[in-house]
């Protein structure tokens, strides 16, 4: 049976307590965790806004964390998406998988950042100085879940 | 019948409101596009690129000739940029 932590919110979270968290049982040799951070890369980011699909974000997250539990027989997945006002630096979201080997946590991780990327259903606007802008999908995105296919 | 719309993103800034109850007789999302279109200026601009419109039913992702038999809430939004 596996674990699954879902959790969409305005607040942080505590990133060593979410990895610990993924340390279950003796047969768990391998916990893999990747932070999603807002950046500034061209400088005059003011911060950026996060606007989701109440509901549907939290099935969408659900579903996937148990596609990506079947397919690498995970022990445990975390998956942890903030929304609303985030400064340059803050923590977007995680992701955190628990496997017997290394091979399997990495593999789902990355799998889960492919699909949250583009299925699950998150706007990110920046706030700049000079205006807003919504931030467009990028197709690359998109082509990045053939190779889950 | 009637649906509860969502709009969000820059289609919910385009047409100016959040959500709506509409009463329809679309029988596919692409229908109810085309309704949608017809009302308002505001609906016509923000439906014009539909190459950038994804939709989900009863908050499940479909295609634009999705059915809409039995459908209770149908939301609209520009491609999804989480993570």
């Amino acid at each position: 049976m596996v674990d699954l932590r879902i959790i969409v919110s305005q607040d942080d979270f505590d990133l060593g307590v979410e990895a610990e968290r993924l340390e279950t049982g003796p047969d768990t040799g391998a916990v893999v965790t990747f932070t999603g951070r807002v950046r500034d890369v061209a400088g005059g980011l003011r911060h950026m806004e996060i606007e989701h699909y109440p509901g549907m974000t939290e099935r969408a997250l659900t579903d996937i964390a148990q596609d990506a539990a079947d397919r690498w027989s995970l022990s445990a997945v975390t998956v942890i998406h903030r929304h609303g006002r985030l400064i340059p630096g803050a923590r977007i979201m995680m992701v955190g998988t628990a496997a017997r080997h290394r091979d399997a946590a990495f593999e789902s991780a990355s799998f889960l950042m492919d699909y949250l990327k583009s299925r699950a259903p998150f706007w990110k606007k920046e706030v700049r100085e000079d205006g807003a802008e919504w931030v467009a999908s990028k197709d690359s995105d998109e082509a990045a879940l053939d190779r889950w296919v | 019948m009637t649906v509860q719309i969502l709009y969000f993103a820059w289609l919910r800034e385009r047409i100016g409101i959040g959500r709506e109850d509409v009463e329809t007789n679309a029988a596919t999302v692409a229908d109810l596009i085309a309704q949608l279109r017809a009302r308002e200026d505001r609906y016509d601009t923000a439906f014009s690129d539909m190459s950038a419109v994804r939709c989900a039913v009863d908050q499940v992702l479909v295609d634009l000739d999705a059915s809409l038999a039995g459908a209770r809430e149908v939301a609209f939004f520009p491609p999804m940029t989480g993570g």
